[in-house]
């Protein structure tokens, strides 16, 4: 079953790619995918109807019971054989019918495995993603590619409903799965759970499902809309397959939950009332496509009323019903199309006497329809009896309406069959004969063959019986009071055959009075259109969607960020007071060093909120930064500490390298006094709010066991820093995800601060300035008293004379190797002192960044032959490496060994392969500290006049 | 049962006060120093939730009592210092880029966004004054 769903896939896959070359080759393997079902289903047949069940299982997640499970009983047996039969039929017919059609038939076939999915599943949840597989596609093929919006309406429409409706489904099958403690349906059926309200609301919800798939009233408009669709996949998707999925869905839970209310009654008066409306519209219809399609549904609710009431002879009834439909209902419409393809019309007025034209397609037809119709020794006859029988013996209570709905929904039925052969055949008085054109012949077998199905199935009736009595007998359902069932075609003369042979006759009556019919259903208030519903439905759900925008979106930033903070306040605040947690002893300060940094850091605050000055902001921002850092310092985080220090200063550097571009002051404040005074209400509650919670929070932690046992096993990495173990090992996937984090976002940030004023980029930084002196140089050519004489740094050479700086560039000169060794040395330290790959990596950056203010050139700061986007990459690379070798040696990914040596002149050596990790993070540091220094160059670079930028995205937003 | 001591409470909460007026403002510039102040504010949070000041965490450094500081809030502390730095760079090249296609950096309000809310109207409108043209026209479209 897998290795035949694997196959359905594959050659969905790849027929698109065949058909555009070779036609015939891809139809001809199209039809071959479900014609191998078929046969494989063939060759199970014996052994299954024995009672044995073939299974297979794909296990996935098998902890959350999440398997595919795909099982073959004689119910999905049945499935199979229409699915798949029905399906190479069609495929057949689609070969002669499609021009070209690589997509049709790739989308065909990937339904067809859909279906086979759907009917052979035997988990709910795998059962529910072949069922919006199978709604999926139908959208794709009614919709058609470029067909114009009628169709894209119109698979709009299907795929609302059938997948709204799955929706439902799904949590229904989510509750049902949870009641019955299992998600596989053999064992929900085996042992139904018991009766809860839980239970009717799933059942209520799976009902919703169906119901929508299978267009029982109120759900039907879809089906009718969906006949903008060209007909083989009107045959194959409305006749024999997606439309069954809902009465499968039925049939196969019926054992299960016939028992618990609503079932029961909702089907049955669903499912008749569906029954009578479907045919009552099927007689108004002049085009004969929807004619049948208004039969499908009505047919529809006959199938779900016999599928879901619960007794043995309905569902007998109703797997015969099954049956019949998929034959007759597609060879019926495979008729239609070969009618439009000859005659270019589907109006029945506009047919005359194609009958006599067309022969073997009328007699085909002619079976079909009495199929239909119920009329002996059709399969047909064979369902509608058994139907009427389960009706007359039930034992529920209102089996008198059931067989009463019954009557009238066949009667009507019997009324448009003769509508269809009338209205598509006979020769009509004022109508001009319609002149028929040839069809293929591969357009008329498929008809014929599933028309001589219908007429093999009813004359060989024990076979009919032995593929559908199986399931029917199943112990869960009632038995028929009546002693079971037996298929046969003639009972002897019973209540039940009288009624039918009446029906028959009035049936005909209302054909035969079809002028009065007609002129008392003008006449008749008209029902409540539920395609109306539908639409009213849309736009009332899009009217309030935008109603909702409007009111909430209204595009301004500060408005957005005030409701969050609101919410802030107002959610974990109430809690808060709500609850008044007991507040512990409170102390003032634990260390006195706290004092005058909390002063400094308060001061420096509150002198940012005032100041209108952007450099003075800036600065006051890296106090606050180095403040906290000495905080850090005090609480005893000296590797925070030091990843702050360094993060503050390069983050000053950097804004203040940008800076020079900005105007000195902010702009101008604008706002409201009010607006503002509001602002540092909401900011101050909103800040008097994260400190209680910071409060509360600390004091009712308790468990202090977690960082100990940190702190103890971290030796065992090979770091005695706790926290440098943990960055590198204990949560090393964090520290991955973290540092590509960072290059993203530097990637980002380059990008932009890249971006020239005039929108034409030098290609990105290979930027040499022609050596000697630039253009500021000879216009400031005087010196100044400290201008270098000696070359200290070759780079600086390019700087204007007045700007150099001796101090500097002997500083920088010194410093350089120093500071690379000693973020080296704050790499490898980093496993029992202070440090490692980010605090290293920043150091070295800062190196670079030195010589930059030296220079004033990135790359001469940087004169190796490598990028900046190399050594981050490689970092990343290296660390990910790293992070994937132990899944190769067989252990888990980030995991780390360690190795000791002991050399004779330098002692102990100890290698811990997390080091390397470690050293990933500090070459992807120091290449994102290189990238942002080379888009900070490029800022510089950009020259004074910042012409708006011309392109076409400036231009929509000034319009 | 750890404390928070008062001193501490306050600057966190001047420190998230801060950063959420400046968050407040229209000047991107400022929004991004908000958004510095509330990293500091976050991180400052997470490291004292760790408990009182204590010895760092690095085995053989317990001090007289013993007692060592918890790591993991400051590992993740220490990753947020490397994310929040990350996220300052690419504010301020935003603040650079916005001041260098609309020569000021303020945040006005998005004009794209009040319109979604009046698409209905908008789609009325054209429908009317589509039913005003001749048919022809009316048709050709």
């Amino acid at each position: 079953m897998l290795t035949l769903l694997g196959v359905h896939l594959l050659v969905a896959l790849l027929l698109p790619l065949l058909a555009g070359r070779y036609r015939r080759a891809a139809w001809l393997l199209a039809v071959l995918v479900p014609l191998a079902a078929v046969v494989w289903a063939g060759l199970w047949t014996g052994r299954v109807l024995d009672g044995h069940v073939p299974q297979e299982t794909l296990s996935w997640a098998s902890v959350l019971q999440l398997e595919l499970v795909l099982r073959l009983d004689s119910l999905s047996l049945l499935m199979v054989f229409v699915i798949s039969g029905v399906g190479a039929l069609v495929l057949l017919y689609g070969s002669g019918y499609f021009a070209d059609g690589g997509r049709e038939a790739g989308l065909l076939v990937g339904f067809a495995g859909a279906m086979f999915g759907l009917v052979t599943a035997d988990h709910l949840i795998a059962l529910y993603i072949f069922w919006e597989l199978t709604s999926v596609i139908s959208f794709l093929l009614i919709a058609g590619r470029g067909q114009g919006v009628a169709n894209r309406k119109a698979a709009e429409q299907a795929l609302l409903t059938t997948a709204g409706g799955g929706l439902a489904m799904l949590f229904g099958f989510i509750l049902l799965g949870r009641e019955a403690g299992t998600y596989r349906i053999s064992q929900i059926v085996a042992d139904p759970p018991a009766t809860s309200g839980a239970l009717a609301v799933a059942v209520v919800l799976v009902l919703c499902g169906a119901f929508a798939k299978s267009a029982q009233a109120p759900l039907s408009a879809w089906l009718p809309a969906a006949m903008v669709a060209p007909t083989p996949i009107s045959a194959y998707l409305h006749a024999a397959a997606m439309v069954k999925a809902g009465v499968y869905l039925v049939a196969r839970l019926t054992p299960a939950l016939a028992e618990v209310q609503p079932w029961q009654p909702a089907v049955l008066a669903i499912g008749l009332l569906t029954m009578v409306l479907g045919a009552w519209r099927a007689m108004r219809q002049t085009d004969l496509k929807l004619l049948l399609a208004y039969g499908t549904v009505s047919e529809l609710g006959m199938l779900t009323a016999l599928l879901g009431a619960g007794g043995q002879t309905a569902m007998l009834a109703g797997e015969e019903m099954l049956l019949a439909h998929a034959c007759f209902k597609s060879a019926l419409f495979l008729t239609v199309g070969v009618l439009e393809r000859s005659t270019g019309t589907r109006e029945l007025h506009r047919l005359s006497g194609v009958g006599r034209s067309m022969p073997v397609v009328c007699g085909a037809a002619v079976l079909s329809v009495a199929s239909m119709a119920g009329l002996p020794p059709l399969v047909g006859y064979l369902g509608k009896e058994a139907a009427y029988e389960a009706m007359w013996h039930a034992d529920f209570a209102g089996r008198w309406w059931a067989v009463a709905g019954l009557a009238l929904g066949s009667a009507l039925t019997v009324a448009y069959c003769a509508r269809f052969l009338w209205g598509a055949f006979a020769v009509k008085p004022g109508v001009e004969r319609t002149p028929v054109e040839r069809v293929p012949a591969v357009l008329v077998w498929p008809v014929c063959v599933l028309t001589a199905a219908s007429l093999l199935l009813g004359v060989f009736y024990r076979v009919t019986g032995d593929l559908t009595v199986p399931y029917a007998r199943s112990e869960h359902l009632v038995p028929d009071p009546a002693g079971p069932y037996e298929v046969s075609l003639w009972h002897g003369v019973t209540g039940p055959l009288t009624l039918s042979a009446a029906m028959i006759v009035a049936g005909l009556l209302l054909h035969a009075g079809r002028v009065w019919v007609e002129r008392a259903q003008r006449r008749m208030p008209s029902l409540p259109d539920t395609q109306r519903g539908y639409e009213g439905t849309v736009n009332g759900l899009g009217r309030l969607a935008v109603w909702f925008t409007r009111h909430t979106q209204v595009g301004s930033l500060p408005v957005y960020l005030a409701v969050l903070l609101l919410t802030v306040i107002a959610v974990p605040g109430t809690m808060l007071l709500w609850y008044r947690p007991p507040l512990p002893d409170v102390t003032a300060w634990h260390s006195a060093v706290q004092v005058p940094l909390a002063v400094v850091i308060l001061a420096a605050a509150v002198a940012l909120v005032v100041t209108g000055h952007r450099l003075t902001a800036v600065l006051l921002v890296g106090a606050i930064g180095y403040g906290v850092a000495g905080l850090f310092l005090v609480q005893g985080a000296p590797d925070l500490a030091l990843t702050q220090f360094l993060v503050e200063t390069l983050t000053v550097v950097a804004v203040v390298l940008v800076l020079r571009r900005l105007p000195a002051d902010f702009s101008p404040l604008r706002t409201e006094p009010r607006s503002l005074w509001f602002r540092v209400a909401l900011a101050t509650v909103a800040g008097v709010c994260v400190a209680a919670l910071a409060v509360t929070a600390t004091a009712v932690r308790q468990s202090l066991q977690l960082p100990r046992e940190i702190i103890e096993r971290a030796p065992e990495t090979g770091a005695y820093n706790a926290v440098n173990a943990l960055l590198v090992d204990f949560r090393a996937l964090d520290t991955l995800g973290e540092i590509s984090v960072l290059l993203v976002t530097v990637i980002g940030a380059a990008a932009l601060l890249g971006r020239r004023g005039d929108g034409r980029g030098r290609p990105a930084g290979r930027r040499r300035r022609p050596g000697g002196r630039s253009r500021a140089a000879e216009r400031f050519g005087e010196a100044r008293w400290d201008v270098p004489r000696e070359m200290w740094l070759p780079e600086a050479l390019d700087v204007p004379r007045r700007e150099r700086s001796l101090l500097l560039e002997l500083v920088v000169r010194m410093l350089f190797p120093a500071v690379l060794v000693l973020s080296v040395y704050l790499l490898f330290a980093g496993h029992s002192r202070p440090g490692g790959g980010f605090a290293g990596g920043l150091v070295a950056g800062q190196a670079f960044v030195l010589r930059y203010l030296a220079g004033r050139s990135a790359e001469a700061a940087f004169p190796l032959p490598l990028t900046p986007r190399s050594v981050a990459g490689a970092g990343l690379v290296l660390a990910a490496v790293t992070a994937l070798v132990p899944l190769a040696a067989g252990g888990t990914p980030l995991s780390s060994a360690q190795w000791y040596w002991d050399v004779p002149v330098l002692g102990s050596l100890h290698l811990a392969t997390n080091v390397f990790f470690d050293l990933g993070v500090y070459l992807l540091v120091l290449g994102v500290c290189l990238k942002l220094l080379y888009a900070l160059d490029r800022v510089r670079d950009a020259g004074d006049t910042l012409a708006p930028y011309g392109g076409p995205a400036r231009r929509k937003a000034v319009t | 049962m750890t404390t928070l001591d008062l001193a501490m409470a306050t600057v966190v909460g001047g420190l998230f006060a801060t950063g959420f007026f400046l968050l407040l403002d229209r000047s991107l510039m400022r929004i991004l120093l908000g958004v510095i102040v509330l990293g500091h504010a976050a991180n400052l949070l997470l490291i004292l939730s760790g408990g009182a000041p204590a010895s760092p965490p690095v085995t053989g450094s317990e001090g007289p009592d013993g007692r060592l500081a918890d790591p993991l809030p400051q590992a993740m502390a220490l990753t947020a210092i490397v994310i929040t730095f990350g996220i300052t760079t690419l504010l301020l090249a935003m603040v650079h880029r916005a001041w260098q296609l609309d020569g000021h950096d303020e945040v006005r309000d998005d004009v794209e966004d009040r319109r979604i809310g009046t698409v209905h109207d908008r789609a009325e409108e054209r429908a009317a004054a589509e039913s005003d043209l001749p048919a022809d026209r009316g048709e050709r479209r």
